[in-house]
């Protein structure tokens, strides 16, 4: 590892702030603020770290009382959280949101091109690009979708890429969300937040706004309805209260004014979808759905599924309603899959990755196995059907015992995990403790697919709060900050 | 509205309702124990609602008899419950709401005096802001209706149930006269909050048949049986407008039905007829319009509303 150095010209808040080969988001190498921190950085000198946790007070308690929490699964104590939240923005630059926005569109659509292919032609693997065997044991490959056709044949409308940034600063793609992506609620009460306790900084930066989020989120949505529906009703489906993200289908379904629903709500009768009111049944056209695949049809899928609605699927495959994001998406976004990206992007596009992937070893390849074993205490090593941060090893912070119990996993089930190197994610000041200190950051952008591509320019980017850790998931004690795409 | 939301604003209001009905009578037992006058705190206690289940109270066993720590608990998974039913519906209730009864399930968990007397009279004070944040922050529609119906059935079955249990022990002390049947008899009305409102309309002359006049019949006072039964009656004619029906149908007969019945009964056949079989008849058109309106809104069939 590179020798950290502190920076020793600045004083008082800055005065523990290390900088090492990681990429940091605010200074260069020789610890002098970059371009578009500058501002930041200058106000950050005026103010004392009084000043500050007054500031951050104030946003924690307008958390608190707004109730913007998320549940712990497993937790049996206290079932709801608050989401940490760090008072000091992100600052993106136009030039690199750029570059970001172009990559990520490339990349869904390439992704929903895969997807039609896979449960359509099975062009892809009939000219072997893609290995057959990866994608029926994919866990969340749905064979049900064979020869389904969803509207305008997108499978994906809302999808949220994590994003790392490594040490020669350019982005790369560490993961795809293209199941239930979440988090974006956290992006939009960021916003409001900062804006209540910062204004005088936020006037000083040509920000762009993210606030139509939720309107763009409605007109994808209606824009992918069926064919025949003039004035389509338009539903969020949620497993309900107990779900760690019922905050965020709270907070969309009052932002898009659409009804929030649960299974139980909806009824499905000659293949046409019903919500039970009050004013008796009315019909549903699209569903935006936040229960995972397993759980939305009891007759298609787990039998022992409460969440779902008998009879939806029967329902979407006849063409009466519309889910989104489709069934079946979240073979394009197994870890093993996302090896193949680049491939894909080239195979339907013909056209180089913008965003390059992280290099990635795939057990199930008996060479790549053999590397990554002999070498678990450097990499990462994730199982490809988990997500949240669950099911990890992170080699260079792991205990022996540990490595051990995951080297017998893999030996089990080599498809089931696959290996990166350790990255040096990029760091972001936060105020920590009554000072500034730098931590590990990912982002999360959402991209909306319909009639047309909308990537709301910010993203969720998210902190791991414990020093030197590398994990940014809420389940995992990561916290989050506002993300500020500048418009230049 | 679906019709899942209209059940949790339904029932968010009835156990916040019974919540304020259990610690208003923990807040009268309270004083009646120091008054020494446990026969009456014993009868008293009997008037608790039914808990929550799922809550972490107890279903009460046949014959036994309610502890102070049981109706605390009580108040604590009434208070819950409606947080939970609250949370449900987060969407459709004002924040101000929401904040509110998250504030008060805060503050019931986290107390570490439940059974005093500043224990009871926050949850009622909190009850009380509630009802104010509902009535001047949510748009007076369908789901504001629903809230005003289960508070109103949940206030008339209470005041039922509180006056048969206290009536017989009131009742019996009569016979003996003097101090102990007052102190029953303004337990009563102070268990319903009517203990003022009674000294204006009739004096602190406390007999029997009034108090019980006062509580079924009385128009004007906010906790009687025939007040409670005309807001379900309005309520019911307003969700019938808002959904562009000319009426709630059946629901609304009988809630119509038994006004009618309270506004032309007088106490003194009443009590001539049997008070006890005449508050039983209160709580069975509880029962009655509770399911009558779950039919026609709610839990209603759905082979008849498919093929409307």
């Amino acid at each position: 590892m590179a020798t950290e150095k502190a920076i020793d010209t600045h004083t008082g808040l800055f005065s523990r702030y290390a900088l090492d080969h990681c990429y940091d988001e605010m200074f260069d190498a020789s610890s002098a603020p970059r371009p578009p921190y500058e501002a930041l950085y200058r106000r950050l000198l005026e103010l004392s770290p009084s000043d500050l946790s007054q500031r951050q007070q104030n946003a924690d308690s307008a958390f608190l009382h707004q109730g913007v929490t998320f549940t712990v699964y497993g937790d049996e104590q206290g079932t709801e959280r608050i989401f940490p939240y760090d008072l000091l923005p992100r600052i993106i630059t136009a030039r690199e949101w750029e570059t970001i926005e172009r990559g990520l569109i490339q990349r869904v659509t390439a992704l929903n091109l895969f997807l039609k292919d896979i449960y359509q032609e099975e062009r892809i693997l009939k000219e072997g690009i893609v290995p057959r065997h990866l994608v029926y044991s994919a866990q969340h490959y749905r064979r049900e979708m064979l020869g389904v056709r969803p509207r305008k044949d997108i499978y994906v409308s809302v999808a949220g890429s994590d994003l790392v940034r490594l040490p020669d600063g350019r982005f790369a793609v560490l993961e795809d969300n293209l199941r239930v992506p979440s988090g974006v609620s956290y992006m939009l009460t960021n916003r409001q937040i900062i804006k209540r306790v910062f204004p005088e900084l936020f006037t000083n930066y040509a920000v762009r706004p993210i606030d139509h989020y939720g309107q763009s989120l409605l007109a994808t949505l209606r824009s992918l309805a069926p064919t025949d529906r003039a004035d389509p009703t338009i539903v969020l489906l949620t497993p309900g209260v107990f779900n760690s993200a019922y905050f965020e289908h709270t907070f969309l379904a009052r932002q898009m004014g659409i009804e929030l629903v649960e299974g139980r709500d909806l009824i499905v009768h000659d293949n046409i979808v019903y919500m039970r009111t009050t004013a008796g049944l009315r019909r549903v056209d699209v569903i935006y759905r936040r229960v995972d695949d397993d759980f939305i049809d009891p007759l298609a899928f787990r039998p022992d599924s409460r969440l779902g609605v008998p009879g939806l699927f029967n329902a979407y495959r006849a063409g009466n309603v519309s889910i989104l994001n489709a069934i079946g998406t979240g073979v394009a976004d197994d870890k093993a899959m996302y090896a193949y990206v680049p491939a894909i992007i080239r195979f339907y596009l013909d056209q180089d990755p913008i965003l390059p992937n992280v290099e990635t070893y795939l057990l199930s390849n008996p060479a790549d196995r053999a590397y990554v074993l002999e070498n678990l205490d450097k990499l990462v090593v994730k199982a490809v059907g988990e997500s949240g941060g669950y099911g990890m090893l992170i080699g260079p912070h792991s205990t022996v015992s540990q490595r051990d119990a995951f080297r017998q996993r893999i030996q089990a089930e080599p498809r089931n995990y696959i290996a990166q190197p350790t990255l040096a994610l990029s760091r972001a000041p936060n105020f920590i403790n009554n000072r500034i200190d730098s931590r590990h950051v990912d982002l999360r952008p959402y991209v909306l697919c319909g009639e047309s591509f909308t990537v709301v320019p910010g993203g969720l980017t998210r902190v791991a709060l414990r020093k030197g850790s590398l994990v940014v998931n809420s389940s995992q004690g990561g916290g989050s900050k506002d993300t500020w795409v500048l418009a230049d | 509205m679906l019709s899942r939301v209209a059940d949790s604003a339904y029932w968010m209001s009835r156990y916040l309702e019974r919540a304020e009905h259990t610690a208003r009578l923990g807040d009268v037992c309270l004083g009646l124990t120091l008054d020494r006058s446990s026969d009456t705190v014993r009868r008293l206690r009997g008037a608790v609602g039914a808990p929550p289940v799922g809550y972490g109270v107890a279903p009460l066993a046949l014959g036994e008899s309610i502890t102070e720590d049981r109706l605390n608990q009580t108040i604590i998974a009434c208070v819950a419950a409606a947080r939970e039913n609250a949370r449900q519906v987060r969407e459709q209730i004002s924040t101000e709401m929401w904040e509110q009864l998250n504030r008060i399930y805060l503050s019931v968990r986290q107390t570490n005096s439940p059974g005093s007397s500043s224990f009871y009279t926050s949850v009622k004070e909190a009850a009380h802001l509630f009802q104010g944040l509902t009535d001047s922050t949510m748009i007076h529609t369908e789901g504001w209706h629903y809230i005003q119906i289960g508070r109103s059935i949940e206030r008339a079955g209470a005041t039922a149930t509180t006056l048969e249990v206290l009536f017989g022990d009131a009742a019996a002390q009569d016979g003996a006269g003097g101090i102990g049947a007052y102190i029953s008899w303004t337990a009563l009305l102070r268990s319903c909050s009517a203990f003022e409102a009674y000294c204006q309309r009739y004096t602190a002359d406390v007999r029997p048949e009034r108090v019980a006049e006062f509580l079924l019949l009385s128009a004007d006072f906010p906790r009687s049986v025939r007040f409670a039964v005309e807001t379900v009656e309005a309520s019911l004619r307003s969700v019938a407008r808002s959904l562009g029906r000319s009426s709630s149908g059946r629901v609304e007969r009988f809630a119509g039905r038994w006004r009618a019945s309270l506004d032309y009964s007088q106490i003194d056949e009443i009590i001539a007829e049997s008070l006890q079989s005449y508050l039983q008849g209160i709580r069975r058109q509880c029962e009655q319009v509770h399911s009558a309106l779950y039919q026609t809104y709610i839990n209603y069939e759905l082979e008849s509303a498919i093929a409307s």
